[in-house]
């Protein structure tokens, strides 16, 4: 939630955090996926950071988002390791965490209960496609699969999976570094703490490094160290500038982890997409097709929100009142970007 | 100090002094980089007693040669040719435009920084011990071969002692002879290959009749001291309340299953286990270096894909002291003359690449033969911890390839945590693959050694240089 302006992906970010609230509220999901309600910390080093933060607050309280304004004097009181002199910042209490990997098998396994089949392994190799253009199903290497309807959910080879079905998606790999800590007791680093510019690398279009310090605990106990930003295609080289200058973020806003070792380091690719929208819904050049992907470094938070979205689209639902949901999904129509010459 | 090309050389074992050696002697200015208190790598470093009394001539050879080594050493560290740093953890190489610079921690926590810039690397951090687990092998007095070999050391390994020797591998044999001639009563050798396994090489192994000899005249000294061979056979399991009190030991099927009926007990207050060996290849990784099954690969100069750095011993792959003496050599001869922008005299190391040849192929025929019972799994209880640093039970590995749906080593890891204590895989990496039942893949490790975030940040460093530092043209870490 704490790092989106007001638009249509925090409104998708507050969909997807309410229904992670009601996933984790299953028998046994919170603790198997290790979700935490955990909250979000920005903080400003200066009195021009903090002004920029408080106004963002401002617009993100509008929409319907918690956040509370924490002066210097009680940044100690909710965070007590962070570092001296900084001027301020806001706590965003519905930002959740969950274990990725975790979260990613109990889904697929409450999928299977339910009648879904997985199949690991398993490329697409080709988009299957009726005279008349629609989709029939795909071809993998292990053999065709049948369906009036595929979803394309292929993250940052999206743009891959279009293409096999004939069309164009502009998702491009964002590299990015995490550097992981050996472990800490509990509650060393209570929140998913960052610095307020931040806010401004995610959004960025450039291709140039950014690097801006978010620090997290985990339930495992090591803290993950991010985050940096780089469009260097797929490049899987290990960078110690990179692995330096997170250090040294993270360590200007929590000194203590000076003593702290890297056990590791691990690179990811997020899906970017020039808009910074990810493309949800179907795709009206290729009837039968519909896309899931481009959520960059926003996947996981909004991965709830993004399935509810298309199942309703699949079965043809157009509002949800209980949710009293917004179901405009103009903003992510997947054919919203130019045509590439194909 | 701006005479002539300098070499940084990371581990002092048998491969790397043998390229530090011949490269010194060419007029490379060498840096010798290890994290022991000593040089001389995992053979070397086994203490003179562990040879017992009578030593049997190959160990006496290698002995020889090793004395070789180190006055070689001696003599070029007092004429300033050779900097060995001691007692440095090298947690990573760095490739740069104009060279490269060298990453190592050191001090009694490893928290201060030291860095060697180069103009080439030789890659020659060895390996380390495979270990498969069973029911018990987390009590204490179950040791690595490796962990045997250290307590010898130390002196811990006192005559009266009961010891058994098990697991798979070329190793197990000099391990249950040094422990014998210390004075411990090793009570079986337990080794899961059989004749069998053999019988299809035996062309292969007649073609090395030193190697056999070697072999040899261990079973002789494991029969001089009434030591048991049990071939074919495996520990099912190690039992104990406080510390290991006996093993089951039973024999195998043809498809190498355990065959019921034949399980036996064996007293013991010490269990020597060891499945072979993996190679380092944290470093090359991080460069970017292609590896070529586990090991990292090299052509016949012993470089790597990536220009300047060289790879020599069993970073490369498993194959014994002389191999990577033969390999060290051929690296230390190549990189002096690339250094100097010439083409090896392939007449120079005509001996040997002959070693080397004839042992590559000597030591792929025993990693065929040595290899742990095929269902070995199938002794492994829910129970039993896999991997120690995360304690993390066979059963969690199970249900997450199981029900979870992980179809590799890497998503297993995620998923159970196996793998991600201190030690980073490198104990249960092959155990965890074996029971998920998917293909081993040495996991990615950016950082060969876990390094503080001041280090990396640049804020901690060491402001006070020290003689090795000065000498080598190093600058402290951050100090730019
Ligand atoms: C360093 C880093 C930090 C991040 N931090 C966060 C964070 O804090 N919060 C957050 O919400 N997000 C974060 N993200 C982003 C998040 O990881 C991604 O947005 C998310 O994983 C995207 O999910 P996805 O399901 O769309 O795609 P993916 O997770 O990429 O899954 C796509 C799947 O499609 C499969 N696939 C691709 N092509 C084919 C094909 N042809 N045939 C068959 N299968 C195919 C792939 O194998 C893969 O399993 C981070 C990313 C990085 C790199
Ligand atoms: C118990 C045991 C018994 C053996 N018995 C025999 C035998 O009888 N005959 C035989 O031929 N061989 C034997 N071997 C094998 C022999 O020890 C090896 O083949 C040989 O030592 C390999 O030489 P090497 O130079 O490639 O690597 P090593 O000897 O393993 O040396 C590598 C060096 O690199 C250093 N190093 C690694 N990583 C780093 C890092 N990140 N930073 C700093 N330093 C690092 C290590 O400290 C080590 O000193 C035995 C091995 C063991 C474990």
């Amino acid at each position: 939630m704490s790092d989106k302006e007001p638009g249509p992906e925090l409104e998708l970010a507050l969909l997807s955090g309410r229904l992670w609230g009601e996933l984790a509220g299953e028998p046994g999901i919170a603790a198997a996926v290790e979700y935490d309600l955990k909250g979000g910390l920005v903080v400003a080093s200066s009195a021009e950071g903090l002004v920029a933060l408080e106004g963002l607050a401002d617009g993100q309280r509008a929409v319907g988002v918690e956040a509370v304004a924490v002066g210097a004097g009680q940044l100690h009181d909710i965070e007590p390791k962070l570092a001296k002199g900084l001027a301020g910042g806001v706590l965003y209490p519905q930002d959740a965490q969950v274990m990725p990997t975790l979260a990613a098998a109990h889904v697929v396994r409450l999928a299977r209960a339910a009648g879904a089949s997985l199949r690991t392994g398993c490329a697409v190799t080709e988009v299957l496609r009726t005279g008349a253009g629609a989709v029939r199903g795909v071809r993998t290497s292990e053999g065709e699969i049948h369906a009036p309807a595929v979803v394309n959910a292929a993250g940052t080879w999206g743009g891959e999976l279009a293409a096999l079905a004939g069309t164009s998606l502009p998702v491009l790999p964002r590299r990015g570094f995490v550097l992981v800590t050996e472990p800490l007791p509990p509650r060393t680093v209570r929140h998913k703490v960052y610095a307020a510019d931040y806010v401004a690398d995610v959004a960025s279009d450039s291709a140039a490094l950014q690097t801006s310090p978010v620090v997290e605990g985990t339930a495992a106990g090591p803290v993950l160290i991010g985050a940096s930003r780089e469009r260097v295609g797929f490049d899987r080289s290990f960078s110690l500038p990179v692995a330096r200058a997170l250090a040294a973020g993270a360590t200007r806003l929590f000194p203590f982890l000076e003593g702290v070792r890297a056990m590791r380091g691990y690179l990811g690719f997020r899906p970017y997409m020039p808009d910074h929208l990810p493309a949800i819904g179907p795709d009206a050049r290729v009837p039968g097709l519909f896309h899931a992907c481009g959520h960059e470094g926003a996947g996981i938070g909004l991965a709830t929100g993004t399935g509810h979205l298309i199942a309703q689209v699949l079965t043809g639902k157009t509002s949800d009142p209980d949710l009293d949901l917004d179901l405009d999904l103009s903003p992510f129509r997947p054919d919203r970007f130019p045509e590439e010459g194909l | 100090m701006a005479e002539g090309p300098h070499l940084a050389v990371v581990g002092a074992g048998p491969a790397g002094l043998a390229a530090a050696l011949a490269a010194a002697a060419r007029g490379v200015r060498v840096t010798l980089v290890d994290s022991a208190a000593e040089a001389g790598g995992q053979f070397y470093r086994q203490p003179a007693a562990a040879l017992g009394a009578r030593r049997p001539q190959a160990l006496h050879h290698q002995w020889r040669t090793w004395e070789r080594l180190r006055d070689g050493l001696t003599a070029h560290v007092a004429r300033g040719r050779i900097t060995h740093l001691s007692d440095h953890h090298v947690w990573f190489v760095e490739g740069q435009s104009d060279g490269f610079t060298v990453h190592a921690l050191r001090g009694p926590e490893q928290e201060q920084s030291v860095a060697v810039r180069a103009d080439a690397v030789l890659l020659a951090t060895g390996g380390y011990e495979k270990v498969l687990p069973f029911p018990g092998w987390t009590l204490p007095g179950v040791v690595t071969a490796g962990g045997a070999q250290a307590m010898l050391k130390g002196g811990l390994v006192l005559p009266g002692r009961t010891a058994v020797v098990a697991g798979t591998g070329p190793l197990l044999m000099p391990v249950a002879v040094g422990l014998a001639a210390a004075g411990a009563g090793v009570a079986a050798l337990v080794e899961s290959a059989g004749a069998r396994d053999f019988a299809g090489h035996a062309r292969t192994l007649a073609a090395h009749p030193a190697k056999l000899a070697e072999g040899a005249r261990y079973a002789a000294e494991l029969a001089r001291h009434r030591v048991r061979i049990k071939a074919h056979h495996t520990v099912v399991a190690a039992h104990g309340s406080n510390r290991v009190e006996a093993v089951t030991v039973a024999a195998l099927d043809g498809d190498g299953r355990v065959w019921p009926g034949t399980e036996r007990r064996i007293a013991c207050d010490t269990l020597a286990v060891g499945h072979g060996m993996l190679p380092h290849t944290d470093l090359a990784e991080a460069l970017g270096c292609r590896l070529d099954g586990p090991g990292v690969a090299v052509d016949d100069e012993q470089r790597t894909d990536v220009p300047g750095v060289w790879a020599a011993g069993e970073t490369t792959g498993i194959g014994g002291a002389v191999l990577s003496l033969a390999e060290g050599r051929i690296a230390g001869l190549s990189i002096a003359a690339r250094l100097n922008s010439r083409t090896p005299e392939a007449g120079s190391y005509e001996a040997a690449v002959k070693a080397r040849t004839g042992l590559r192929e000597f030591f792929a025929v025993l990693d065929t033969v040595y290899a742990p019972p095929a269902h070995w799994t199938e002794q492994v209880a829910d129970d039993t911890v896999v991997c120690r640093c995360e304690e993390v039970p066979a059963s969690a590995i199970r249900e997450a390839a199981g029900e979870l749906g992980a179809g590799d080593v890497r998503t297993v890891k995620l998923l159970t945590r196996a793998g991600m204590g201190w030690c980073q895989g490198r104990m249960c990496g092959p155990a965890v693959a074996g029971l998920a039942g998917c293909e081993f893949q040495p996991s990615r490790r950016p950082f060969a050694r876990p390094v503080p975030l001041g280090v990396l940040a640049g804020t901690d460093f060491d402001r006070h240089h020290t003689d090795s530092t000065d000498s080598t043209d190093s600058t402290e870490e951050g100090s730019s």
